[in-house]
Order: structure tokens, then sequence, then C-alpha cells
């Protein structure tokens, strides 16, 4: 299960709606599994297809969690026109096993959905995302 | 030459399961193949048609080595690397 807080779901379909149509990419950061903040990326790809967090922004999100002893709870990204659930090159390109990949979706713009899921060596697997 | 590498967890079950290693070489491209030598398999999922992986960032201490010398980018004593995947994904 994922607990995040009102304020970074908030943030993270704020950042969706405001990257909109592009797809908007961004990480949580966690300590012991708890979310602590939120880091908006730019979308190298600038697509509302695709997503690539800019090389330079993450790793300097990296190195911020690093200093600080966060971990990436999770990498968001957004759906403009599709489901809130990995698609085919999502899982492809799913290397970050120890993170949740969080999907926000705006298929319906004024009620966003967001879901958390592991994916681990191709497999996906709905978490519950439980906001607090 | 001796580099300390990190890697995150994708690439630590492929090398003992270490989050730091040291590997030998006087650029990026040696180093990993000094790497591979250790823990085979690492370099494949690193590098493919000895090219970067499009999907894969190389830092050399700050600066992503795509912007340095690419695999033959220059290393030294006391270099940190870091190695980490994309956050990339797409329809």
């Amino acid at each position: 299960m994922l607990s995040l807080p009102r304020k970074i779901v908030d943030e993270m379909v704020a950042h969706a709606r405001e990257e909109a149509p592009n797809e908007c990419c961004g990480i949580i950061a966690g300590k012991d599994g708890k979310a602590v903040g939120l880091f908006r990326a730019r979308n190298a790809e600038a697509s509302p297809y695709r997503y690539n967090v800019d090389p330079q922004d993450l790793f300097r999100i990296y190195r911020k969690c690093e200093d600080k002893g966060w971990e990436f709870l999770a990498i968001y990204h957004s759906h403009t026109a599709s489901e809130a659930y990995p698609s085919a090159t999502d899982v492809r390109l799913a290397f970050w096993p120890e993170s949740y990949y969080v999907l926000v979706s705006l298929v319906d713009r004024d009620d966003p959905t967001v879901r958390a899921f592991r994916v681990i060596d191709g497999r996906v697997e709905e978490s519950e995302l439980k906001v607090v | 030459m001796t580099v300390e590498v990190r890697l995150t967890a994708n690439l630590q079950k492929l090398a003992g399961n270490q989050r730091v290693v040291f590997g030998e070489g006087k650029t990026v491209g040696e180093l990993l193949d000094d790497l591979d030598a250790k823990f085979p398999g690492l370099k494949g999922n690193i590098v493919v048609d000895g090219r970067l992986h499009r999907f894969v960032n190389i830092y050399l201490n700050d600066e992503d080595i795509r912007f340095l010398g690419q695999l033959e980018t220059p290393v030294a004593e006391g270099d940190v690397l870091s190695i980490l995947p994309a956050l990339a994904g797409g329809r």
C-alpha cells in the first residue's frame, strides 16, 4: 500500500493539468516508505504520448535525495487521454523496481484518477493508494 | 585507476546486491568492461551495440557523460560514477 498526503496528490494533479496536453513527470521522495516531498521534473520528450525525466533533473533530484537520506518512493506521470494504467511502453521502460509508479489520468478533466502500481520484471501489480 | 560506481536496484541484483562497486579503467568504457568481468551480464544492461543504452544515464561526478566523451570519457582516481536508469515511458 502506498500512502500519500492529500497535498502531494493535489500537486501531481495540478502538474498534470499544467502540462496537458503533454505528459508530466516527477518524483515523490520518501523516507522509510513515508512521502516527504514532491519534485517536478521536465519531460525531455515534451510529448502527449511519451515521458522521459530530463536526465539533468533526474541527477539533481537523485543527488538531493541521497544527501537527505531519502529514496525515490514513487515516480509519477500523467496520461492525458488514456486511463491511469501503465501502458506497454511504461512497463517495458520500468527500470525502478524499488519505486511505485503513480499515474494520473485526465480523461475526465473534472475528476482526475490517480492510481499506484509496482512494475517488477514486466509484471504490473496495482497497489492500494491511500490518501491521508 | 579505481573508480567508485553507484548502482540502483535493477543493476544491484546483477552485482551481488551491492549498491557501490569498484572498477578499474582509464575510460568509462574500460571501467564497464572491468565490472562486466566481475559481474557478467552487467554491461549488457548499460551498453547496446557499443553505445550507451538510450534509457540509461551515466554521470561522472556531476556530469552526464553524453555531454562529455560518451563511453570514451576519461576517468581518474577518486571519481564517482552514478548509473541511473531513465524514468521513462509512453504509449
